[in-house]
């Protein structure tokens, strides 16, 4: 099997995680423009509360729907207690509102849950398919990785695309004070577009966590790579998210792959930079270019 | 009596007598400081006056000029490198060290200035963000130039001879980085209250405002970010003499975040707000580390609770006091003046100035 194959379908499943991050980045600064810093860390600690299921005696299913339903009320709670807050504040003091929050949850972790490395179970076998008598790159669990992110993706196009809660959503996102006197309760909307991006960020966290080791701060780079993806993309562009999130995949597997392993970040610097270069606001930005 | 006072205006009028009339009076409280302490102490005063240098330059870029770099530890670890590069093979004074650090992260400067005046908020935040991360990696990638993962050792710089044989070096490295500290502020304050300085704000303000008023925005921009550099080459090749090792662990994303964090909580857009925020980062981690030390807990639980302590302080500190802890002294400043019956100085009417929250829009 042709190394080019073997680093397409690597970059494939590690574009999905990144693109999971990615929209998870977007659907919150959509409704509420702000990068929220923590959601990898926020992922983190609903893998370990997974985990923690897992440890005690739980199947893997129960853990993976505790990891998603507890990032859903995490993502809930977060919105609600220290986000509204500071609605109105200058965007820098909720980045660092976000940062406070990360380093926050990466203590609380080793403290609640043990600072030692751990091992997470995957959902199917990690060892690759067998394709007549060749083995492929591609194991049941890539299969698994992938097709649940696709799944998470179309049912959330589906909800803003074909649902009246969805469409109060974007309105709320789009315009909160006309939103509000059409009746919409824009607080609630905000509260449930961060508790569905923190879901898509649990996925992530569960979903990396086999290849990955869980450790405290083992979703820091998910984080940045995802945030690279969707600003690469275009952060106002779920679409974008997605494609980002995949080229940003692709491009750490083939840097990596024949380049060198420690050049990885380089490559995908180098590639974020050329095409914000050329498009500054990300591939699918509709709004106006800025001039220099 | 009338003529004294006018004599001490004279003095303290114009902007540039003010500034160093208020160093001399900085440096030399220092200096008496750095003597009255021990090691450690002075030890800490360095990495104070190292994070203030690199701060007070990142709050221009972003609290002045409004351009949001998260990976500013990236142009600290050029100046790191550059000055353990030339350290290697010749023994040279720190002087020329660190104006050669100075010189070429502000040359990377100019590189990324460019790059960076097309990209607006998050854009920039992003790119600059990856930055952070993708830099270290080049050190481990090229060994035989950078040392890989372990580094390069920095010699020491040891005391003059005229300061005798048991001079203390870390106080001989605290005089050097005050030094620097207070040359970077006076230079920076002066640069923020001139045509320049004005030109910073009126770009962060509003660029289609400042480029109609004939500034070129994308040069400003530009020139931001060089000096910005500049300081995190200075910061950066003194933190390489305060560690005695150049390593890319050393330069990760956790010190630009960490500088990032100073600035807010200093206060955004004030040169005092950075030297605030570098005395909360060096003191508030030792203040926790120790507090949770004393604490009979077990330990998973005593490694951790400084970290959660600083990261609780961080969401605390944004939700009460959002203009950092310069903006707080201001506020109390205002309401004291208010209540003794005077006016509050400084500030035209109707001009909105981003320092002070009590003109707040």
């Amino acid at each position: 099997m042709s190394r080019f194959l073997v680093l397409t379908l690597n970059g494939l499943t590690q574009g999905a995680i990144y693109a999971a991050m990615a929209l998870a980045l977007v659907m919150i600064w959509r409704a509420t423009r702000i990068i929220n810093f923590a959601q990898g860390a926020m992922a983190m600690f609903t893998t370990y509360l997974a985990l923690f299921a897992v440890d005690h005696g739980a199947p893997y299913w129960a853990g993976f729907v505790v990891a998603l339903s507890s990032g859903l009320l995490l993502g809930a709670i977060v919105e609600r207690v220290i986000v509204r807050p500071v609605e109105t504040a200058p965007p820098l003091n909720v980045v660092i509102l976000t940062l406070g929050l990360l380093l926050f949850l990466e203590a609380l972790a080793p403290m609640a849950f043990g600072g030692q490395i751990r091992s997470f179970p995957p959902a199917f076998s990690i060892v690759g398919l067998h394709l007549g008598n060749s083995q492929v790159a591609f194991s049941p669990f890539d299969a698994f990785t992938l097709g649940s992110v696709l799944a998470v993706m179309v049912l959330l196009l589906l909800l803003f695309q074909k649902t009246n809660l969805g469409l109060r959503m974007r309105a709320s996102a789009f315009n909160p004070e006309v939103s509000r006197l059409l009746g919409i309760r824009v607080g609630r909307m905000l509260t449930l577009g961060w508790a569905l991006a923190s879901l898509v960020g649990a996925l992530a966290g569960v979903l990396i966590a086999p290849s990955l080791l869980l450790y405290p701060t083992f979703m820091d780079q998910v984080l940045v790579f995802g945030f690279t993806g969707a600003v690469l993309g275009g952060l106002d562009s779920a679409v974008g998210a997605v494609v980002g999130g995949l080229l940003i995949g692709f491009a750490l597997s083939f840097v990596g792959g024949y380049l060198g392993s420690d050049l990885e970040t380089v490559g995908a610097l180098v590639i974020l930079i050329a095409v914000l270069m050329v498009r500054p606001r990300g591939l699918f930005s509709l709004q106006r270019l800025r001039q220099v | 009596m009338v003529a004294a006072q006018s004599r001490i205006d004279r003095l303290v009028r114009p902007t540039l007598s003010r500034h160093l009339l208020l160093a001399l009076g900085a440096a030399v409280l220092l200096l008496l400081l750095s003597t009255q302490i021990g090691a450690y102490d002075d030890y800490n005063l360095t990495a104070v006056a190292i994070f203030a240098i690199a701060a007070a330059g990142l709050n221009l870029l972003t609290g002045v000029n409004g351009q949001l770099s998260l990976g500013h530890g990236a142009l600290m670890a050029i100046g790191a490198y550059t000055a353990s590069l030339l350290l290697k093979d010749h023994p040279l004074p720190v002087v020329v060290v660190l104006l050669v650090a100075v010189l070429s992260s502000g040359l990377t400067g100019i590189v990324f200035g460019y790059a960076a005046a097309r990209l607006r908020g998050p854009y920039l935040a992003g790119a600059t963000l990856t930055l952070a991360v993708a830099l270290p990696q080049v050190a481990t990638r090229y060994k035989s130039i950078f040392g890989g993962e372990e580094g390069l050792t920095v010699p020491p710089t040891s005391p003059p001879a005229w300061l005798g044989a048991d001079f203390p070096p870390e106080r001989w490295l605290a005089w050097i980085a005050l030094a620097a500290a207070v040359v970077t502020m006076v230079l920076l304050a002066n640069l923020l209250r001139s045509p320049v300085g004005r030109a910073f704000k009126a770009v962060r303000d509003n660029e289609a405002a400042a480029a109609l008023a004939g500034i070129d925005v994308a040069r400003t921009q530009v020139l931001a970010f060089v000096i910005s550099a500049a300081c995190a080459g200075l910061a950066g090749a003194l933190f390489a003499y305060w560690s005695g090792v150049t390593a890319p662990a050393g330069f990760g994303l956790s010190l630009s975040l960490q500088l990032i964090t100073a600035i807010v909580i200093g206060g955004l857009g004030s040169l005092a707000g950075a030297v605030w925020g570098s005395v909360v980062l060096v003191f508030v981690p030792q203040l926790t580390s120790g507090m949770a030390s004393s604490l009979n807990v077990p330990s998973s639980i005593a490694n951790n609770l400084p970290l959660a302590i600083y990261g609780g302080i961080l969401v605390i500190a944004m939700l009460v006091a959002p203009h950092g802890i310069q903006g707080a002294f201001r506020r109390i400043l205002t309401i004291g003046r208010a209540r003794w019956g005077h006016t509050p100085a400084g500030g035209q009417k109707g001009v909105v100035d981003w320092d002070d929250p009590a003109s707040d829009t």
